[in-house]
């Protein structure tokens, strides 16, 4: 067993982990944070996407020990703590870009990294960008409009998510 | 599914890395992990252990010069793809880069890992392929450098020693109005291709093709060059007749059937890309000449 620290949405967590154990079923079962949710298990469906020292990545294709020391990012760390909704979260939300919320975490995840990236993305990009997400509920156009709504707005705020 | 148990052991010097092949059984190299996670999830790969390669950090950079261009064999493909040099010098690797995977996968992926996997319909074999790559690997008895052609010994078998690590790929660039192009079918954005056909050309002022590259993934076990269509091209004057013989000879590549389709839908598609490849790379050869 290997001992593991890390930095999960700004806090410190630690845990032991079996050298196969991946990072996905060590926030899930060890970590019990369960928000990052795990689907197809060979990087295909991106469900399971987090960020890891601020690039997105399938946390099913990483070792828990390849992690330690990392920095990491999970759908639980989007939202304020008082409850208020991350502009993107909102936003979806708004638009309908949920429907089951299986894929959500991973698009989110997704969304977050590519519009600190690019504030304001075309539809092209974003659809680039949630490629490797699969979702089966809404077809992803709603997705594609609540990205480009936060997008806007932001823009109009001067804000960046 | 969960991977198989396995020792693990994350070296910091690429000796130790080595050594530690070198009297371990059984023992795979994780790199990127972005085939290798998914195959040991699968239990497609029983490894008795992982050396994981993510520490040594020499192995990771792009270095540009006149003569060569070096990327190391962990460099993330995501970097490789947003590499501002690279993309001014070798503009295919972008266009190529854009079709492995997804960004998730891209950011983790190494190039050296795509290489070592070998998938016959990846990308980055394919194009160390068309540019007459070496590979360059460290081993208990050293440094070598192993021409891509002889690297690529079959189906997902690449050409190196059970203690060998492949530490970087290097490649001659292309003259600055050279024209390029990376095509390729798959099902769904980001999966195996079907069939792809990536080009390089370069043409004189007057239009006549001095230099041609084809090389040829997904339709066979391995990647392959695609000879009698470069021979086709080169001389002529990159116009109809030399593309209809280019894709007219593909019928003598090595070609597969699988659950996509038989040999001759392969062959089909394979025609496809690589009539787009060449119009593309043509046309861009000779707005680059002009230019220069």
């Amino acid at each position: 067993m290997y001992e593991i620290e890390l930095l999960i949405n700004g806090r410190p967590f630690r845990g032991a982990a079996e050298a196969r154990t991946t990072l996905a079923d060590f926030l899930r079962h060890t970590l019990r944070l369960t928000g990052t949710h795990l689907g197809c298990e060979h990087g295909v469906c991106g469900a399971c996407t987090v960020l890891v020292d601020g690039v997105s990545a399938r946390s099913c294709l990483m070792l828990a020990v390849q992690a330690d020391g990392a920095i990491v990012e999970t759908v639980e760390g989007l939202a304020e703590h008082d409850g208020t909704l991350h502009p993107l979260q909102q936003a979806f939300r708004d638009a309908h870009g949920l429907q089951c919320g299986f894929c959500t975490p991973g698009m989110l995840m997704t969304l977050v990294e590519l519009l600190r990236e690019t504030p304001h993305p075309s539809e092209d990009e974003v659809r680039d960008a949630i490629s490797g997400n699969i979702c089966r509920c809404t077809g992803y156009q709603s997705i594609v409009d609540a990205t480009l709504a936060v997008a806007g707005a932001a823009g109009t705020e001067g804000s960046e998510p | 599914m969960k991977p198989p148990p396995f020792a693990y052991f994350r070296p910091g010097t690429l000796d130790e890395a080595i050594a530690i092949l070198g009297r371990t059984e059984n023992a795979k190299v994780l790199a990127g992990g972005q085939s290798l996670m998914a195959m040991l999830n699968l239990r497609y790969v029983f490894p008795d252990a992982l050396v994981d390669i993510n520490d040594l950090f020499e192995l990771s950079g792009i270095e540009i010069a006149p003569e060569r261009i070096r990327i190391g064999a962990m460099t993330r493909q995501r970097r490789i793809e947003l590499d501002a040099e690279l993309y001014e010098a070798m503009p295919i690797f972008r266009d190529a880069l854009k079709l492995v995977g997804h960004r998730q996968t891209r950011n983790r992926g190494t190039i050296g890992g795509s290489l070592c996997h070998l998938d016959p319909a990846s990308e980055l074999p394919t194009l160390a392929l068309l540019l007459d790559a070496g590979i360059e690997t460290a081993g208990p008895a050293g440094v070598r450098r192993i021409p891509v052609g002889e690297f690529i010994t079959g189906y997902m078998m690449p050409g190196i020693g059970p203690d060998e690590i492949v530490t970087a790929i290097e490649f001659a660039p292309w003259s600055v109005a050279h024209g390029h192009a990376f095509h390729e079918f798959a099902r769904r954005h980001g999966d195996f291709a079907v069939a792809s056909a990536a080009v390089m050309v370069e043409r004189d002022r007057q239009g006549v093709v001095t230099r041609c590259a084809i090389a040829i993934g997904g339709i066979g076990s391995v990647p392959q060059r695609h000879g009698a269509g470069e021979t086709a091209l080169t001389g002529s004057d990159g116009g109809p007749d030399a593309i209809a013989a280019a894709l007219e000879s593909c019928a003598g590549l090595d070609i597969l059937g699988d659950f996509h389709g038989g040999p001759d839908y392969r062959l089909s598609v394979a025609r496809t890309m690589l009539r787009r490849s060449l119009t593309a790379a043509l046309a861009r050869a000779s707005e680059r000449t002009q230019q220069a």
